[in-house]
């Protein structure tokens, strides 16, 4: 991996002047991404699902693209990115291009876990040559913060909110890397924009991959969760060190955790600075943490023990 | 914002736009409450502000080395001065109130010489 230095010096894919909130990870994770990509030996074309980034980034008549860039609906950016793909094959077929050209499709976890994840099963299982970054910001952020199946246990949204009955969310997440993992796809990999050098080698390697690939990343979100907006790396890497959002790669079948904090925090400390688990510190809601904590420690532990087994399929 | 709309018949099929980056014109500088200001005599040139920066307003000179903030697109969110390693922050953040109408020179004595 090249130094910092080395890659600043790169043209940007992504220009500024794009609207998202001031502190917003959107734009940093894609600039990571982008700037991972070798360019100079290949292309990238984008497909975007409807969300944040995707308003903020394309919004007539400016673009902040300085990549081919196409947005089409909330649901299909990875259909959307399969006809893209699908034509590519064929002008290389008819000897009509002989560019290197790699695909990405982007969403958030709306447009993942919930509304996309039919056509990123179909697009997966037809076995298209594409990245699939789903950068998961916990719940439909673009409308108002309303709760998706990315929404994790206990948060507090417009549409779970705390009161006297409900105590924010009442269901886990949903664990869409094992559900993706059944697609028997060759890479899958989670990833935090607060560990770069970590998402890039995971990006490059994914954009290596002939056939359809995923990649997980955190996306803080400052407005939805309540934090000040100059905190959005340091939760992130919080979700790290709390082994909340473990980082970790899924090499055909095979678990590589790739960071293995030296002292795992307490899911508290992740907890605390962030609004919408404020109630959960209420007296009363210890069991509600407790529960947080067991929900989180049962996911690493079963990751631990997948990457000791070392198996594969 | 520069702007005359288009007129129907001359929006690409697809809504598709011609320029791409063009929303580099559209400053988003004056969103900003809080400004960095930077003090080139203790960075160390890390990039971590470049890596972390959502707007992409580090900016960056030919050896890959930061040069400056670009305060027309900077939206003064202020990660850049919480991820700044050294001791003591090579980046501050000031109040644009506080910061109107003097250069960045006296800015940087104002801030970094306390």
């Amino acid at each position: 991996m090249a130094l910092l230095n080395e890659l600043a010096k790169k043209k940007e894919g992504l220009v500024n002047g794009h609207r998202l909130c001031p502190g917003c990870t959107h734009s940093v994770i894609m600039r990571q991404v982008l700037a991972a990509a070798d360019t100079d030996k290949y292309d990238i074309v984008v497909a975007a699902a409807t969300g944040c980034f995707e308003v903020s980034s394309g919004l007539y008549p400016y673009t902040s693209w300085n990549i081919p860039w196409i947005h089409n609906a909330f649901e299909n950016a990875a259909s959307t990115i399969s006809g893209v793909e699908a034509m590519y094959r064929l002008w290389k077929k008819k000897g009509r291009t002989d560019k290197d050209v790699r695909f990405i499709a982007l969403a958030s976890d709306g447009g993942t876990y919930d509304i996309g994840l039919q056509a990123l099963s179909g697009a997966i299982e037809r076995g298209h040559r594409f990245l699939y970054i789903c950068n998961d910001n916990n719940a439909y952020q673009n409308t108002g913060n309303q709760r998706s199946s990315a929404t994790p246990f206990g948060a507090s949204t417009t549409t779970s909110p705390n009161g006297t009955v409900l105590q924010g969310k009442s269901q886990p997440k949903k664990d869409i890397m094992s559900v993706l993992e059944g697609h028997h796809m060759q890479y899958l990999a989670q990833a935090s924009p607060s560990n770069w050098r970590d998402l890039m080698n995971k990006v490059k390697k994914a954009l290596d991959v002939d056939g359809p690939t995923y990649l997980n990343v955190i996306e803080p979100c400052t407005t939805g969760w309540g934090f000040p907006q100059n905190k959005s790396i340091e939760i992130a890497q919080l979700a790290v060190d709390t082994c909340v959002w473990p980082l970790y790669e899924i090499e055909e079948g095979k678990v590589k955790i790739n960071y293995k904090p030296k002292n795992k925090l307490p899911v508290e400390e992740y907890l605390k600075p962030q609004k919408r688990f404020a109630h959960l510190f209420k007296k009363g809601n210890e069991h509600l943490i407790e529960e947080f904590q067991k929900q989180t420690d049962r996911h690493w532990e079963w990751l631990l023990k997948r990457e000791e087994s070392g198996v594969s399929y | 914002m520069s702007e005359k709309l288009l007129n129907w018949d001359e929006v690409l099929i697809g809504g598709a736009i011609k320029d791409p980056g063009n929303s580099k014109s559209y400053e988003t500088g004056s969103w900003r409450v809080e400004r960095p200001v930077w003090n080139p005599e203790s960075c160390i040139q890390c990039m971590f502000c470049w890596v972390y920066c959502p707007d992409s307003s580090i900016l960056v000179d030919e050896n890959g080395k930061m040069s400056g903030i670009d305060y027309d697109h900077c939206k003064g969110c202020g990660i850049c001065v919480e991820q700044c390693p050294t001791k003591p922050k090579s980046l501050a953040m000031l109040l644009e109130a506080d910061a109107k109408g003097k250069s960045e020179e006296d800015l940087r004595k104002e801030v970094f010489s306390k």
